[in-house]
């Protein structure tokens, strides 16, 4: 068997594959937040608990009503995004004129208290949720032993996730966006309904992530408490990515967590603290992140 | 008489706590050029922006050909017909210059407004910066950017705050020669201006802003006779 460094290659690409799986949740997750923190200039604390009800979404769609693993990789994401507008129209959108850390406790709130309800109906062990048929499996590809399910998830994190910056930097709708961004009462003068385009993009940005959680349902236990433990690394990802922009979180999130997945085959015991660390360091060189504008 | 493009009566607004207009009145018929005149802070820039609902709360009534804007929201304002040039140009970073030109959508439904080849012919610099980052222009450039962006949208009623200001002698002329041309085809132009010299030539009317308020009105033909009181006001 082939050895590098004195680790079997078979485990070393496994745990780059799994690297890459989680990578690719931070990056969708870090992306929304992106897009939603440019716009609406609120830090969305909820997103972890809006992942997690993504998951919940597609194993509640599976056990109550029948519906398969890919109708709900649809109906969930747009039931959460659905969501996620209510709370921008009855609760968000009178803190805009306020500073960050209201939105911040807001959506703090808001965590609490979904996680507080998917935790009294179901408790905090996890639900399983099988890999749909199609997709179960594993290709022999010769040098390793590739999950289908798990590389399904990393093509489809990969494809939405640049689809989403090809869209805001290169079309008509992100350069709303954009200019938004910058200067939404100009923006609005110009005759855009700024409002409007403020609730599709959180609208946009929840369904991210709970996209996110859809494509997690099969690959972890499906738990309430699933998205908290997401989340602080997500935020560590945007920090280091550079708060605001697209493309930083996007090869950020998939970029630490291949590291992340190397130091676990390497030094295990770092592996949860890898991120934090390397968040430290950018955090002293370039203290807006690595692709951040500094202001 | 015809409808008036722009008819503001007991307009007062508000920044939070600061009433900023007190019952100002004014009106501009169609294809009138209006100048604002006034001191800094006298509520000049204050006045457009309370047009386009970017002040605080307003009261009194604001009729755009005709139709009452007061509670409207701003983008539906904007879709009475209006284009604004905001006093500090409001060119967008991440954006390209050309996606700055493109940027503001058709606001009426009867005017096609210029062509971007128009607006290239116009200001010819604009079109060998297209791919610039729009906030790498030169000022003369931003600012020939930021009025060129409202002529794209078919609107006729244009508020033009200071767009002479800080700006080289030659890029003031075309500006002033712009005017002059928009004027001939049929447009509608409130201006704030602090360069008397650049507004004298091209108003048909002035009025002199103090304290919130229109102090004086007067047209072109009474200018002459209006310099020492204007002198007084303006400190000029």
């Amino acid at each position: 068997m082939t050895e590098i460094f004195g680790i079997p290659l078979q485990a070393l690409l496994g745990q780059l594959l799994l690297g890459l799986v989680n990578g690719s949740f931070y990056a969708m997750l870090s992306l929304g937040l992106a897009v939603i923190f440019g716009l609406l200039n609120v830090i969305n604390f909820a997103h972890g608990a809006l992942y997690m009800m993504g998951a919940f979404a597609a194993w509640m769609g599976l056990s109550y009503f029948g519906l398969s693993y890919w109708v709900m990789l649809i109906v969930g994401p747009l039931m959460v995004g659905l969501f996620g507008i209510v709370i921008e129209r009855s609760m968000l959108r009178w803190l805009y004129k306020l500073d960050h850390l209201y939105g911040l406790l807001l959506t703090f709130g808001v965590t609490l208290l979904v996680e507080g309800v998917f935790r009294s109906f179901y408790g905090v062990s996890g639900q399983p949720y099988s890999v749909p048929e199609a997709l179960a499996g594993a290709t022999n590809l010769g040098f390793m032993i590739l999950p289908n399910y798990r590389a399904f998830v990393v093509a489809a994190a990969v494809v939405v996730c640049f689809a989403t910056w090809f869209v805001i930097e290169k079309t008509k709708l992100g350069a709303y966006l954009r200019a938004g961004t910058e200067n939404p009462k100009l923006v609005e003068a110009f005759g855009i309904n700024v409002p409007m385009m403020v609730t599709l993009t959180f609208g946009f940005g929840v369904a991210l992530a709970a996209l996110a959680g859809v494509l997690a349902a099969p690959v972890i236990q499906v738990s309430p408490l699933m998205g908290s433990n997401l989340i602080i690394v997500v935020f560590a990802v945007v920090v280091i990515g550079g708060m605001g922009s697209i493309l930083g979180s996007i090869v950020t999130g998939l970029g630490l967590g291949v590291i992340e997945g190397l130091t676990r085959v390497f030094y295990p015991e770092a592996s949860s603290t890898v991120v934090f660390v390397i968040m430290a360091i950018v955090l002293m060189i370039r203290p807006a992140g690595l692709f951040g504008k500094e202001k | 008489m015809s409808t008036p493009a722009l008819e503001i009566s007991h307009l007062h607004a508000w920044y939070g706590e600061s009433h900023i207009l007190h019952d100002l009145s004014l009106s501009v018929q169609p294809g009138e050029v209006v100048t604002l005149l006034g001191r800094n802070g006298a509520g000049r820039t204050s006045t457009l922006r309370a047009i386009m609902g970017l002040t605080g709360r307003r009261s009194g009534s604001i009729k755009v050909n005709g139709i009452e804007s007061i509670s409207l929201p701003t983008y539906q304002i904007a879709h009475l017909g209006i284009g604004y040039c905001p006093e500090e140009r409001g060119i967008f970073a991440s954006l390209s210059a050309e996606e700055n030109l493109l940027l503001p959508p058709l606001v009426s439904k009867t005017d096609k407004g210029m062509s971007v080849a128009e607006i290239y012919d116009m200001f010819p610099n604009l079109a060998e910066r297209r791919h610039s980052q729009g906030t790498r222009l030169s000022g003369g450039e931003q600012q020939m950017l930021a009025v060129g962006r409202i002529l794209r949208t078919g609107a006729k009623l244009l508020l033009l705050d200071e767009i002479s200001e800080g700006l080289a002698p030659v890029i003031v002329q075309a500006l002033a020669r712009m005017i002059t041309t928009l004027k001939a085809k049929g447009y509608t132009i409130v201006m704030v201006e602090q360069n008397f010299r650049f507004a004298a030539p091209l108003a048909d009317r002035f009025y002199v802003i103090e304290h919130g308020q229109v102090a004086l009105a007067f047209g072109a033909a009474e200018l002459e006779a209006n310099m020492p009181v204007l002198n007084n006001l303006l400190g000029v």
